[in-house]
């Protein structure tokens, strides 16, 4: 891996919040580290940026200059304007003369935001603030981008749009690392991490995590809970056997990339 | 109605801070501040000069007089320099004509229970000896405002530095925007100075609009070399943003940094010298003045505006007040550098050591 955390632990205090986790990052790919909250999602990216420093294990980042970061919480200035905040990230990164200016107008146009440039990044929506955020973080092109949560609590169009930007800087060359509670989203990725309890559950390709899943995965109908190990998908329940005889009366099926996360979730917590 | 007592109750079982602002707190400035708090002053420092000055100093009888200094030979000049270098507040020159009475017209309550003082102990020098001439310096007429203006002004300068910096890191801790500026390539010291440099300006121009208006409307001299008041802002000013940065480093959001700022301006309002003077003050007080920077501020700006101290005589309360900028600023910055840096700061560095490198092939 060319960027990314090897086996790190990270403590806070006497708990444990991340234990031999491996997140790699990598041009031109999205690593997608998903779990549940408190799983040590923002830990790693905490410790990936610096923000934390790890008990063990190796961090690879470059320089600050080319590092691209989005807190949880958004991170832009609420009493600037759209065009203040770029105008302080670029000065932040030393951008200056005709790049400033291209870069700015390219992540306006890129955001949707040109219309908005006056406006205060307080008064934009939650969509329009996260796009904002994302491309503050994009405007200098760094090697790593680093998101934690972009996409959570943001209406269904503009987390489309926020992916598109995300795979539009991957597909620029950036090593990108988005942290997410939607499985939908790690479909996307080209790695993931799958975390919960700070400790790597399941980690790989979206095909290499499916391929992975032991025992047999059924259908069942019916308003019941069919087994403890069983979740609800849409109006029927899905059924895990992990030693692979499925209950009487479970339809097998063939487990798609949600069914394998939750398997992984359950698999994790010794089921 | 009950649910709602219930959860308060428990909320604020957990805001330690504020249990502490509500129990704690008003106790411990009750106790403080009624030893503070004294119109009933005593030991006011008292200068003897002249050739009867052993006589003199003879009357001048504690507990209202402490006498600092007899000196038989030195004569008017010496005692008005003892009075505006803040030596004495009282000083008698004898001979002549008859003795001299010098009071310094800055620290009112003095001069008021000095002349009450020196009425009653007149009439038991010798009979028939002149009665003593008297003269108030530096503020003949006891004018409040005069003596007032220069101590808000640095009261002003305690509010906005202290609390409105603490506000204005606490809200980029808030907003998220702290932990980005930390991933940003930027020294800790470039976002501190980034920080304090526009209030540091924004104070400047308050302290200058509140001596310009101290000055016209209410007539307040300004003897001194403005240079010298300059410095003596300007370092007052360091440790004031500095203790704004500090409340910041150990306050979670703006409602903590408020608790914490008060608890740290209502001391100086009455432990400064502002109304009360220091030498009065309970020795079990007493001490919290000289570590508050109020209290040297105030010694400067009364000293260089009414009585045109020069540099040279200021050179314990500027003196403090750089030790105490150097104090604050570095803590804060040590702590700020915390927040900002975390990485590399501790022994465990090993993790990170290889940071920027690409994986080891």
């Amino acid at each position: 891996m060319r960027w990314g955390l090897e086996d790190v632990d990270v403590r806070r205090g006497r708990n444990v919040a991340l234990a031999g986790v491996t997140v790699p990052a990598d041009p031109s790919r999205i690593t997608v580290v998903i779990g549940g909250d408190g799983a040590g999602k923002s830990t790693c990216l905490e410790a990936l940026t610096g923000l934390l420093e790890p008990a063990a294990g190796a961090v690879y980042r470059p320089a600050k200059e080319r590092i691209g970061y989005v807190p949880a919480t958004a991170g832009l200035y609420a009493d600037l304007t759209v065009q203040e905040n770029l105008g302080f990230s670029a000065d932040a990164y030393r951008l200056s003369g005709r790049e400033r200016s291209r870069k700015a107008a390219e992540i306006l146009d890129r955001t949707g935001l040109s219309g908005a440039r006056r406006r205060l990044g307080g008064q934009l929506s939650g969509g329009m603030q996260r796009k904002l955020a994302v491309g503050l973080a994009l405007l200098h092109s760094p090697e790593l981008l680093v998101l934690d949560e972009p996409t959570t609590g943001v209406d269904p169009v503009s987390r489309v749009e926020l992916w598109r930007l995300i795979g539009q800087a991957a597909a620029a060359g950036t090593a990108v690392v988005v942290t997410t509670t939607y499985v939908n989203e790690a479909a996307r990725a080209a790695t993931v991490i799958l975390l919960e309890a700070g400790k790597v559950l399941a980690s790989g390709t979206p095909d290499d995590i499916l391929s992975g899943v032991p025992g047999a995965v059924g259908r069942a109908a019916g308003a019941g809970r069919p087994t403890p190990l069983s979740w609800r998908r849409g109006r029927s329940w899905r059924v895990w056997a992990p030693a692979g005889r499925l209950p009487d009366g479970v339809q097998p099926v063939q487990p798609d990339f949600d069914d394998a996360v939750v398997i992984a979730a359950l698999a994790g917590e010794g089921g | 109605m009950w649910a709602m007592v219930v959860k308060e109750f428990r909320e604020l079982r957990r805001d330690h801070r504020t249990v502490a602002m509500m129990i704690v707190l008003p106790v411990v400035l009750l106790v403080v501040f009624g030893y503070a708090a004294n119109f009933k002053v005593h030991d006011i420092p008292t200068a003897v000069f002249g050739p009867g000055a052993r006589q003199a100093a003879a009357l001048l009888r504690p507990p209202t007089f402490r006498v600092t200094q007899v000196d038989t030979a030195a004569g008017e000049s010496a005692a008005r320099v003892q009075l505006r270098d803040g030596q004495a507040v009282v000083a008698v020159v004898t001979g002549g004509g008859g003795p001299l009475v010098l009071l310094d017209g800055t620290q009112l309550f003095s001069v008021e229970t000095a002349e009450t003082a020196l009425a009653s102990a007149v009439p038991t020098a010798a009979p028939g000896s002149p009665s003593p001439r008297e003269q108030i310096l530096f503020n003949p007429d006891l004018t409040t405002s005069w003596v007032m203006v220069p101590g808000l002004a640095g009261l002003i300068l305690v509010f906005i530095g202290t609390l409105i910096t603490s506000l204005g890191v606490v809200r980029e801790r808030q907003s998220g925007t702290l932990e980005q500026l930390a991933v940003m390539p930027f020294r800790a010291w470039d976002v501190i100075a980034g920080k304090i440099a526009p209030y540091l300006m924004v104070a400047a121009v308050d302290l200058v609009l509140v001596i310009v208006i101290g000055m016209s409307v209410f007539h307040v001299p300004f003897a001194g070399n403005v240079a010298v008041f300059a410095l003596g802002a300007a370092l007052f000013l360091l440790v004031t943003l500095g203790m704004g940065v500090l409340i910041s480093t150990v306050s979670q959001n703006q409602g903590q940094a408020i608790q914490l700022a008060f608890m740290i301006l209502l001391p100086q309002v009455l432990l400064s010298g502002l109304i009360f003077p220091v030498s009065s003050m309970a020795a079990g007080v007493r001490w919290i003045s000289y570590i508050l920077p109020l209290t040297y501020f105030i010694q400067i700006s009364r000293g260089v505006m009414l009585k045109a101290v020069p540099i040279s005589a200021l050179g314990e309360p500027l003196g403090l007040l750089a030790v105490l900028a150097v104090v604050v600023l570095g803590l804060a910055v040590i702590r700020f550098r915390r927040d900002l840096a975390p990485a590399g700061r501790t022994k465990q560095a090993r993790a990170v050591a290889r940071a920027g490198e690409p994986a080891a092939a």
